[in-house]
């Protein structure tokens, strides 16, 4: 480009014009901006959101208290203390998860033998003390019962992938 | 009445503000009570109808000139202490070189010169009258000579200010230059290169 | 002179300071109210350009978002940090805003519907704008602060270099119009959109505008804020109603420069369509809107704020000896050339803007 062309191009401020029609063509551009609480992102059934523990169908508590998930939790957020049932079979006394030391990772959720853990897709919880965000085993299983149908339909579309 | 109310008002503040210019402290105040001195200026030159001059004074002395010297003020490291010392020692002179400025101000600029009876204060002019008109018509016709000289001399002094900043920078050279920065090219600064992604050179094992 | 009820039951000299101050608070409320919607039209203009919703929680499509801003920052802390000068520290948002307020005494919102019609108006605006400058010098040295200061000192350095462009660009419009009042410079401008005085001004006109930017210190102008670099500039010290009077004044000035912009180059409340539409149209309910009127005064006004908004989302800052450079360099250079230009063309009398 030569210079009187530069100079013309200069003074007609021709790249300024060029950079304000690219913002004025975004001013009407689609805005992918999802409203929140009236729409929400699609979520994965591999989603992992606030904990459970589930039961088998009959009623009986799934988790065995192996303590696999206590051992892969990077964040060291659970806490398990097992005793011996009246019938013999192994079961916790206590599983607590601190949600707010839990990176949500899913590990728990994975090295589970016997899909007991798991995450849900609730993602909207909250605590308005520090203890409502620790999470024992009376409420993890509350959590299972609410959700068993949501969890059980995920875990079986997942199902041919693990 | 108003009017004078208004200007003993304002001569009160400027009076206030001028005493402050030279007796407080902190040079910037001392800038500060000069700017609102300027003020209360143009306020009294609006009571004369001379509402150009008026504007004019806060646009260049107050909008320009103090900016540039509060600027300057800012910048520098006033050491007040060091500014106030042999105070006393000086004070005897100072004191008299004051009064005897004082004195000559007042004959020459006193009731005796500018009294209500020698020099009466200008009538009001109707709504009509624009002052900015009757300026230019007196100073582009019996001024026309002083008003020339005057602007080329600032001329002279607007040269010479740029000349000798530029004789400077002109040996040193290390500043940046825009325009040239501006003007580049990406073809003038990157060369696209294809190479082959393993080398042809080596043997393979 | 509208009929105001129990105007008459006093003294004659009340009277008129009656009148002034309400016509000042009929310029003032609205001015302010402009100011803060102004802030929500930035938010929203910049969000959507930016393919984003800006503000849309606070009442029907965050509608109320300015008003929540406002009572916020009403109650938070006012905090004076240590060290700094307490008069001049609460002094400097006061002159900023005052400055910017007392501008509007002289701005033309229609054929003499205007506060103070004085002879000097152009030179009166010119010499408030440049005393905005003070409230950011003051606040910059009295918040105690060095990124305040160094902001104040970019800011007080740019306004002042682009004053004197801007300046030269007013010569060239008073030329034209041949008057320093803003109204008779509106009346000059009358017969239409090829009557207005952004044609022969074109080259000062814009650099006008730019120049007007820059004295706001709005982007790409806005060094004195320069968040990555200052911070906040010469308001970083200042929190709660403090830094939103200065908020107010910056907006003011947008708003004020974006109207003496459609004042002296677009003919302000005059219509672009005077001398085509036929009269019987204009008496129509619906061709009246074609008349001149204040609808177009605010209709230019706002084109101007959306440029504001615009170049803000548009164009990353300028680097300071750019800013100067063009200032100095490219535009006093510029609005001399042109000034001579129209001094031909007064002379020689050319188009239907000199004849």
């Amino acid at each position: 480009m030569n210079s009187a062309q530069r100079l013309i191009k200069t003074f007609l401020l021709w790249e300024l014009w060029k950079g304000l029609f690219l913002t004025g063509r975004y001013l009407f551009a689609k805005k992918v901006t999802v409203r929140y609480p009236e729409e929400k992102a699609p979520q994965s059934p591999r989603f992992r959101g606030l904990h459970a523990l589930r039961r088998y169908e009959n009623g009986e508590e799934r988790c065995i208290a192996c303590k696999l998930c206590e051992a892969v939790c990077p964040a060291l957020a659970i806490t398990i203390d097992v005793e011996p049932r009246d019938d013999g079979s192994r079961r916790t006394t206590r599983y607590d998860i601190d949600l707010s030391k839990c990176i949500f990772c899913g590990f728990c959720e994975e090295a589970c033998p016997v899909d007991s853990i798991v995450e849900t897709r609730i993602f909207e919880y909250h605590g308005e003390k520090r203890s409502d965000l620790l999470m024992n085993k009376v409420k993890l299983l509350a959590v299972g019962a609410d959700e068993e149908g949501r969890i059980a339909e995920d875990r079986a579309v997942d199902a041919k992938y693990r | 009445m108003v009017e004078q109310l208004v200007f003993y008002a304002l001569s009160g503040i400027l009076v206030f503000a001028g005493s402050m210019v030279v007796t407080v402290r902190n040079p910037i105040h001392a800038a500060l009570f000069l700017v609102l001195a300027f003020f209360t200026t143009a306020g009294i030159w609006l009571l004369l109808d001379a509402e150009f001059l008026a504007m004019t004074l806060v646009l260049v002395y107050v909008g320009a000139v103090m900016v540039l010297f509060l600027f300057v003020i800012m910048m520098l490291d006033v050491n007040s202490l060091v500014m106030r010392e042999g105070f006393s020692r000086y004070m005897p002179v100072g004191i008299l070189i004051a009064v005897l400025v004082g004195l000559e101000i007042a004959t020459v600029v006193g009731a005796s010169q500018f009294g209500l009876d020698i020099v009466p204060a200008p009538a009001h002019h109707g709504a009509g009258y624009s002052n900015i008109e009757e300026l230019g018509s007196v100073l582009y016709t019996v001024y026309v000579y002083p008003f020339e000289i005057a602007s080329v001399l600032l001329l002279v002094a607007i040269v010479a200010a740029i000349a000798l900043t530029l004789g400077a920078r002109r040996r040193t050279r290390k500043g940046q230059q825009p325009n040239q920065q501006v003007a580049v090219n990406r073809k003038d600064r990157v060369r696209l290169v294809q190479m082959a992604a393993e080398r042809s050179d080596l043997e393979t094992p | 002179m509208p009929e105001i009820p129990l105007l008459d039951l006093l003294p004659s000299g009340l009277q008129t300071l009656t009148l002034i101050l309400l016509k000042i608070i009929a310029i003032v409320t609205p001015l302010l109210l402009c100011v803060a919607y102004l802030t929500y039209a930035e938010r929203r203009v910049i969000g959507f350009m930016q393919v984003r919703m800006g503000p849309n929680r606070v009442g029907p499509i965050g509608l109320l978002q300015p008003i929540a801003d406002a009572v916020k920052l009403a109650f938070k802390e006012l905090i004076i940090p240590a060290g700094a000068n307490r008069f001049l520290f609460i002094l400097a948002p006061i002159i900023s805003l005052s400055a910017a307020l007392s501008a509007w005494a002289v701005v033309p919102f229609g054929p003499d519907r205007v506060l103070a019609d004085i002879n000097a108006g152009l030179l009166y605006i010119l010499a408030m704008t440049s005393m905005g400058i003070y409230g950011v010098i003051i606040a910059g040295w009295a918040s105690n602060s060095k990124y305040a200061l160094l902001g104040a000192m970019r800011s007080a350095a740019q306004m002042v270099s682009y004053e004197i462009a801007m300046g030269f660009a007013l010569v060239g419009v008073l030329m034209a119009a041949g008057s320093l009042n803003l109204g008779e410079i509106v009346n000059a401008q009358a017969g239409g959109f090829g009557h207005w005085f952004v044609w022969p001004l074109l080259p000062l006109f814009v650099v006008y505008f730019i120049s007007g930017v820059a004295e706001t210190n709005r982007a790409p102008f806005d060094v004195s804020e320069g968040e990555s670099e200052i911070v906040a500039g010469f308001h970083v010290e200042y929190s709660g109603m403090s830094f939103s009077v200065f908020f107010m004044a910056e907006y003011a000035n947008m708003i004020l420069i974006s109207v003496l912009s459609s004042v002296m180059f677009l003919g302000g409340w005059l219509s672009p369509f005077e001398g085509v539409v036929s009269a019987e149209t204009l008496a129509s309910p619906l061709g009246s809107l074609l008349d001149s009127g204040f609808h177009w005064f605010v209709f230019k006004v706002a084109l101007f704020l959306f440029l504001y908004l615009w170049f803000r989302a548009t164009f990353p800052r300028y680097r300071y000896d750019q800013i100067m450079r063009l200032g100095w360099k490219v535009f006093i250079p510029v609005t001399l050339v042109w000034i001579l230009v129209i001094g031909v063309a007064i002379a020689a009398g050319i188009g239907p803007w000199f004849d």
